[in-house]
C-alpha cells in the first residue's frame, strides 16, 4: 500500500458484479407471447440429433435488476457528455440529441433492408442526398456510404485501387503511408495484398518529399495519407506529393480522420486525393458509443468511379414534372463488390443527414474554424507555464484541429511519464487526450478538443495540466500511483495478457 | 527484474541480442536492454525446431502489453530446440534474460559468422551512443 | 455561432489574442492557395432544429415499415421485437457518448458489458473465446476468411451456396485483397452437398463456409460436413442466426472452429440494415488470431476486479501491418444492446422464444403451402424461415400483398437463379397466427389474381 492511498470512494467499494452472478434459477424479465398455432411435437419439426440438449447459461434475472445492473455500471464509465474528451484525431465534438430521435422515427427505425425499394424511396434519398452532401465537401463526385467505419473504407479504397490498376493490365504491389499513418492504415494495407512502404517526416512535420520520391517507383499502387496529417500539422507540399504519386501511376487515398479541420475550407479532392473515407462518427457528429458503431463513406474521382462497391444508389428524373425515383443499382459490371450486407450503416446516414442539416454549408465551415481556433488556443495556454518547459509541442507550429505534446522533458526531468500524466488528469475529471500516438514523438500526447468546447472548459484543463506538472514537480510518485478517484485504480494488464481470461466460467 | 548486465562471455547484435557460442552450436536470446525497452513480456512467439534462420532475419516475436518486437538472429543455422519453459512464464524473459530466458538453440551453418558480433564491451558501447 | 458551438465574438477576441493571431483566418494560413475552397460550401444554409424534424419526418413517412405494415421479410434481419429497456439503456449518456475504453480506468461500464457480451456470445456458439463484435454478418464471414489463410497459410475457401449472398459476395470481394480463391458447392434438397463438398476440398482448402440455417432456412448437419473438412485440413467456419441457438445444436458441439454472424436479431432494430453488429466466436488456439476487440478480466493495484482491452498485440493500433485485422471502430453499442437483450430474455426464453418460432413457422409452411399456386422449395426441417415456390411472378404477388399492407417475403430471384421462383418467408415472435393468416388470405388473392388477369389494383403510393 502506498503513501498516497485514499479512503476508498463508494464506487470504489461497489466491487464489479457481472449480470450472471446476479443469476437466480427461474428468475426472468422476457414475457413471450404464447404458442397461438397448433402444437406439434419439436422433434417433428426438429429432428432431436439437430436440437440443442443444454440451453445456454444466459442471465436468469428480472427486469428491474437488469436496469439497475446496466446503470451501475453506466456509472463506470467517464462519458463525453460529462466532461472533456480531447482524444486526437477522434473528433469527440457534442453528439446531438435531435439526431437520435430522427433516427428512432419508425420510418427509418422499422425499414427492412431488403424492403423493395419502391417503397423505400424516402431511405434511398435520404442515402443520396447525404451522398451528394458529402461528395460536396470533399470535392469528388462520386460516393458509396457502404463501409462500415474508416478502416473499411480504407479496404475499400486499396480494393479500388486494386481493381482500378487490374483493369489497365497494370500489376502493381506497394502501398505508401508516412510513418506517422494511423495503424489501420498499414493493416488495411496488408489486407488488401499489398506491401507497405514506409515515408519519413521532415522537420517540419510533413512528408519527407525527397525521400518519398526516393521510394516512388512503378510499383507503387498507392499512397494513404492525412491532411491534416496526426501531427495536427497541415501538409503544404501535398500539391507536389499528389504529382509525384500520379506520375508514378498510383492512386492517393485520403484518411479522413482530420476533415473536421478543414470542412468548408479546403477539399480533399482539390488537393488531388483520388479516394477519400470520411467517418460519420467523427466530423458528422454520429456517438461514438464506446467503440461503434461509426460509419466510413468514400468518395471517389471518376476514373475510380465504375468501381464502387455495389449497390449504388441510383436516381431517375422521368421529366415531365414528376419526383425523382430512387433506386438500388446492383448491375456494375466492374464493380469491386460488397464489402458488408445490405447498404451499410443507414441509421447512421440519418444522423449525419440531420446534422448537416442543422448546421449547413455555413455551419459547417464555422465548425471547422472554431475547432482549429479551440485548439490553437487550448496550445497556447498550454505553452504558457510549466507546460512549455516539460511537454512542449512536438512542432514549432501552427497547428489545426490537434497537435501534439512531447513529454520527454517531464520523462527526464520529473521522472514522470505521459502516461502518468494521464492517469493523474482522470483524478482532475477530464479524461485524457491520445497517448503514445503517433510513435514518431517521443512520449506524445495528442490533444484535439474540437469546436464544441467552450473557451472555459480547455482553459479548466490547461489549469489542470498546470497543476498535475507542479505535482510531478513536488513529488513524482504521487502521478505515478494516480488514479486515485475513479471506479478502479490502475491495471494489471501484463496479467490480462499473460493469461487471459476472455469469459466468465459458468457452471456446468 | 534482472539488473542492467552484459555477460562477458556472451556475443552480441546491434538489434539486441546475444549468442552463446559453443563449437558448432548457439544458444539465443535478448539482451537486458532489450527486455527493459519491451517492458513486461506477456507472449513469445516461438519458430518451429527444424526451422532454418538467418543472420541479420528476424525469427521469432516477443510481445509486451502494449508492443511487439521482433527478434533478430545473431547467426544462421536450424533451430533444435526452443524454450517451452518461457510460454508458461513470459516473465522469466525480464528476470533472467541470459540464463533461464532463452529462446533458442541452433546449429550453426556457419560459424565463423560469429566473427561480426559484438563482445560485451562494443555493445555497451553502441547503447551508450543510442541514448 | 453555429449549432452547438458557443465561441462568440468576444471569445473569439480573447482567444485570438492568446494565440497572437488577429484574425482566424491566419490560422489557416498555411494551406496553399491552390487547396483553398475561393466559394462557400454548396450546401444549404443551417435550420432550425424544427425544420429539420419536418424534413426527416417526410422522409421517414416514404418508407412502407414494419409499424405500418406486416414484414415477413427476412434475408438475414429479422423483425424482432426490441424491448424497451434497451433502447433506456443504450440511450444512456454514459454508454452512447464515451470512446473506445483506451483508458480502463474510467471505461469500466464498457469493458464488463463487453466481458459480459463476450461470455454470452460464447455460451450461445460453445466456443470458448469471442470477441466483442465486428460490424455485422457477411463482412465477419470475411474476416473468418483472413484469420483461415493466416493460419492454415493456405489459399482456397470452399463455400457453401447456403451461405448468405452477400456473405459469399463480401467473402468473393475481401478474397481481390486476400489472394484466395472460393470454390462454391451447390445445395441438395435445401442442404449443401455432402458430395459436392467433398469433392470440392483439397489440400489447399483453408477453410469451409457454411450457415445454419441456410439462406433458405434449411438446418444444416454441420457435424457431418465438418468431419469432412477436417479430414482435409481446413477450418470449419460456421454463420448461424442467433436467434435459433435456443433450439439449435451450437456450432461448438458441431466441430466448428469458428462460430460467428448477424447479430441484429438480438436487440436491434432494422434500420434498413444497420447499423447492427456481428460475433465471431472461436477456439483457444485462436485467441490470439482473432480480430477486434476483446475484454478480458484482471485486477488493479488494489485486487478490485476490473476490465481492460485485452491482447491488443493482435491489432492495428499496436501491430500496424501484421495485425489480425484493420478493425478499430465497431459496433460497442450495438452488441452492449445485444446482452441486455439476451439477459432480458433469460436463459429459459431464448429456449421458449425458439420453440414458439418453430412452431409458427411450421404452421405458416404449411397454411401457405397448402395454397394453390405455391409449393416448397425444399422439406429441410427450418426453424424461422423457408422458401416457397410460386405460379406467377414473384414480383406481381409482392406487389399485390403490399397493397394489402403485407410485406411478404424475400423475392429470392435475383441471388438465385435457380430460384426465379422463389419467395423466403420469415417469421418473427411478432407474426401472430393473426398474422399468419393473413398473409395466407393476401397470397391466396394475389396467386390467383395474378393467374386470371384482371385489371390491377392500383398501388398505395405514400407521398
Amino acid at each position: 500500500m502506498s503513501d498516497h492511498s485514499i479512503t476508498e470512494t463508494p464506487m470504489q467499494k461497489d466491487r464489479a458484479v457481472t449480470i450472471f452472478e446476479r443469476s437466480r434459477p427461474g428468475r426472468r424479465a422476457a414475457t413471450l407471447p404464447p404458442v397461438d398455432v397448433p402444437e406439434r411435437p419439436l422433434d417433428e419439426l426438429i429432428p432431436a440429433h439437430l436440437r440443442r440438449e443444454r440451453p445456454a447459461e444466459l442471465p436468469e434475472v428480472s427486469e428491474p435488476e437488469i436496469v439497475r445492473h446496466y446503470n451501475r455500471i453506466s456509472r463506470r464509465n467517464y462519458d463525453l457528455d460529462t466532461g472533456l474528451y480531447p482524444l486526437g484525431s477522434c473528433t469527440m465534438k457534442h453528439n446531438p440529441r435531435l439526431n437520435e430521435r430522427v433516427a428512432g422515427l419508425p420510418g427509418h427505425a422499422r425499414l427492412h433492408p431488403a424492403q423493395d425499394p419502391k417503397r423505400a424511396q424516402g431511405a434511398l434519398e435520404l442515402m443520396w442526398l447525404l451522398g451528394e452532401a458529402l461528395a460536396e465537401l470533399c470535392g469528388l463526385p462520386h460516393v458509396s456510404l457502404q463501409p462500415s467505419a474508416g478502416a473499411h473504407g480504407e479496404l475499400a479504397g486499396l480494393l479500388l485501387t486494386r481493381a482500378y490498376h487490374a483493369d489497365r493490365g497494370e500489376r502493381r504491389t506497394t502501398v505508401l503511408t508516412p510513418d506517422t499513418a494511423h495503424g489501420t492504415n498499414p493493416a488495411s494495407v496488408t489486407m488488401a495484398g499489398y506491401q507497405l512502404v514506409k515515408v519519413a517526416t521532415d522537420e517540419r512535420g510533413g512528408v519527407d518529399v525527397a525521400d518519398l520520391r526516393s521510394k516512388v517507383t512503378d510499383e507503387i499502387a498507392c499512397m494513404m495519407l492525412t491532411n491534416p496529417n496526426t501531427l495536427g500539422l497541415f501538409d503544404e507540399n501535398i500539391t507536389e506529393i499528389a504529382s509525384v504519386v500520379h506520375e508514378a501511376g498510383g492512386t492517393l487515398y485520403y484518411d479522413g480522420a482530420n476533415l473536421n479541420a478543414i470542412m468548408g475550407h479546403s477539399r480533399p479532392g482539390d488537393m488531388g486525393f483520388d479516394i477519400v473515407h470520411v467517418n460519420l462518427h467523427k466530423s458528422f457528429s454520429q456517438p461514438h458509443g464506446g467503440g461503434g458503431p461509426g460509419s466510413g463513406p468514400i468518395a471517389v474521382s471518376d476514373r475510380i468511379e465504375p468501381y464502387l462497391p455495389v449497390p449504388r444508389v441510383a436516381r431517375r428524373d422521368p421529366g415531365n414534372g414528376s419526383s425523382p425515383i430512387y433506386d438500388l443499382d446492383h448491375e456494375r459490371p466492374k464493380s469491386i463488390g460488397r464489402l458488408r450486407g445490405f447498404q451499410g450503416n443507414f441509421g447512421v446516414f440519418v444522423r449525419a443527414y440531420a446534422y448537416i442539416l442543422s448546421l449547413g454549408g455555413d455551419g459547417l465551415a464555422e465548425a471547422s474554424e472554431t475547432a482549429v481556433l479551440n485548439a490553437n488556443y487550448l496550445l497556447a495556454r498550454l505553452r504558457e507555464g510549466r507546460a512549455a518547459k516539460y511537454l512542449p509541442p512536438a512542432f514549432e507550429r501552427r497547428c489545426m484541429h490537434e497537435f501534439v505534446l512531447s513529454g520527454r522533458p517531464a520523462k527526464r526531468e520529473l521522472e514522470v511519464t505521459t502516461l502518468d500524466i494521464a492517469k493523474r488528469l482522470l483524478d482532475f475529471g477530464f479524461h485524457p487526450p491520445t497517448i503514445y500516438f503517433p510513435l514518431l514523438v517521443e512520449e506524445s500526447m495528442m490533444v484535439e478538443p474540437t469546436e464544441t468546447e467552450t473557451r472555459e472548459s480547455l482553459g479548466a484543463f490547461a489549469d489542470a495540466i498546470e497543476e498535475i506538472l507542479a505535482e510531478a514537480e513536488r513529488d513524482p510518485e504521487l502521478l505515478k500511483q494516480a488514479p486515485y478517484s475513479t471506479p478502479v485504480r490502475r491495471l494489471d494488464e501484463t496479467a490480462a495478457a499473460r493469461r487471459p481470461v476472455v469469459r466468465q466460467a459458468l457452471g456446468a | 527484474m534482472a539488473d542492467e548486465s552484459y555477460p562477458d562471455e556472451l556475443l552480441y547484435h546491434p538489434e539486441h541480442d546475444w549468442a552463446r557460442v559453443e563449437g558448432d552450436e548457439a544458444t539465443l536470446g535478448i539482451t537486458w536492454y532489450a527486455q527493459d525497452a519491451l517492458g513486461e513480456v506477456v507472449f513469445f512467439d516461438p519458430p518451429d525446431v527444424g526451422t532454418d534462420v538467418t543472420k541479420d532475419q528476424p525469427y521469432a516475436e516477443i510481445e509486451s502489453v502494449k508492443a511487439v518486437s521482433e527478434v533478430y538472429a545473431p547467426l544462421s543455422g536450424e533451430v533444435t530446440e526452443v524454450n517451452q519453459a518461457v510460454d508458461d512464464s513470459p516473465e522469466t524473459i525480464n528476470e533472467d534474460p541470459y540464463g533461464k530466458g532463452w529462446l533458442a538453440k541452433l546449429k550453426l551453418l556457419e560459424p565463423s559468422e560469429a566473427d561480426g558480433l559484438m563482445d560485451a564491451a562494443a555493445y555497451r558501447k553502441l547503447l551508450e551512443e543510442n541514448d | 455561432m453555429t449549432r452547438y458551438t458557443s465561441a462568440t465574438d468576444a471569445d473569439r477576441r480573447e482567444m485570438l489574442a492568446r494565440i497572437g493571431a488577429s484574425t482566424v483566418d491566419e490560422l489557416f494560413a498555411e494551406l496553399p492557395a491552390e487547396v483553398r475552397l475561393d466559394r462557400e460550401v454548396g450546401l444549404a444554409p443551417a435550420m432550425a432544429e424544427t425544420e429539420v424534424y419536418d424534413v426527416l419526418a417526410r422522409l421517414a413517412s416514404r418508407n412502407a415499415h414494419a409499424e405500418d405494415e406486416l414484414c415477413f421479410i427476412g434475408a438475414g434481419m429479422y423483425d424482432h421485437y426490441v424491448p424497451a429497456l434497451v433502447d433506456a439503456i443504450t440511450q444512456r449518456s454514459e454508454f452512447l457518448t464515451p470512446y473506445t475504453p483506451y483508458q480502463p480506468e474510467v471505461s469500466q461500464g464498457h469493458l464488463q458489458a463487453m466481458f459480459e457480451f463476450q461470455t454470452a456470445m460464447s455460451e450461445l456458439t460453445g466456443l470458448p473465446v469471442s470477441n466483442a463484435s465486428l460490424y455485422e454478418g457477411p463482412s465477419s464471414v470475411a474476416a473468418a476468411g483472413y484469420l483461415a489463410a493466416g493460419v492454415t497459410g493456405r489459399r482456397r475457401f470452399v463455400c457453401s451456396r447456403g451461405l448468405h449472398p452477400h456473405s459469399r459476395e463480401a467473402l468473393a470481394t475481401y478474397s481481390e485483397g486476400y489472394g484466395t480463391e472460393i470454390a462454391e458447392v451447390g445445395l441438395d434438397g435445401g442442404v449443401t452437398d455432402p458430395a459436392g463438398l467433398a469433392e470440392a476440398l483439397d489440400g489447399d482448402t483453408a477453410a469451409v463456409f457454411l450457415q445454419t440455417p441456410n439462406f433458405l432456412g434449411a438446418i444444416e448437419d454441420v457435424a457431418t460436413l465438418a468431419v469432412r473438412a477436417k479430414d482435409a485440413g481446413a477450418l470449419v467456419v460456421v454463420s448461424v442466426d442467433p436467434m435459433t441457438l435456443g433450439v439449435l445444436r451450437p456450432p461448438g458441439e458441431l466441430g466448428a472452429d469458428i462460430a460467428l454472424g448477424e447479430g441484429q436479431p438480438l436487440g436491434g432494430r432494422l434500420d434498413f440494415g444497420g447499423p447492427s453488429f456481428g460475433f465471431f466466436c472461436g477456439t483457444d488456439e485462436h485467441l490470439r488470431r482473432m480480430p477486434g476487440r476483446i475484454a478480458g478480466e484482471t485486477t488493479d493495484v488494489e485486487g478490485r476486479r476490473g476490465y481492460v482491452l485485452a491482447l491488443q498485440t493482435r491489432e492495428q493500433h499496436i501491430r500496424r501491418e501484421r495485425a489480425t485485422h484493420n478493425i478499430c471502430t465497431s459496433q460497442a453499442l450495438n452488441a452492449l444492446g445485444g446482452i441486455v437483450y439476451l439477459s432480458w430474455l433469460g436463459k429459459q426464453g431464448l429456449v421458449e422464444l425458439g420453440e414458439l418460432l418453430a412452431q409458427r413457422t411450421a404452421y405458416a409452411r404449411d397454411r401457405l403451402s397448402a395454397i394453390e399456386g405455391v409449393g416448397l422449395i425444399h422439406s429441410a426441417p427450418v426453424v424461422r424461415e423457408f422458401g416457397l415456390r410460386l405460379a406467377v411472378p414473384v414480383a406481381e404477388v409482392l406487389d399485390r400483398c403490399a397493397a394489402e399492407g403485407i410485406a411478404a417475403g424475400y423475392p429470392l430471384g435475383r441471388d438465385y437463379p435457380e430460384h426465379e421462383d422463389g419467395l423466403l418467408v420469415a417469421i418473427t415472435e411478432r407474426r401472430t397466427r393473426g398474422d399468419i393468416d393473413r398473409l395466407a388470405g393476401a397470397l391466396g388473392r394475389a396467386v390467383a389474381d395474378s393467374r386470371t388477369p384482371k385489371p390491377r389494383t392500383p398501388e398505395v403510393v405514400r407521398s
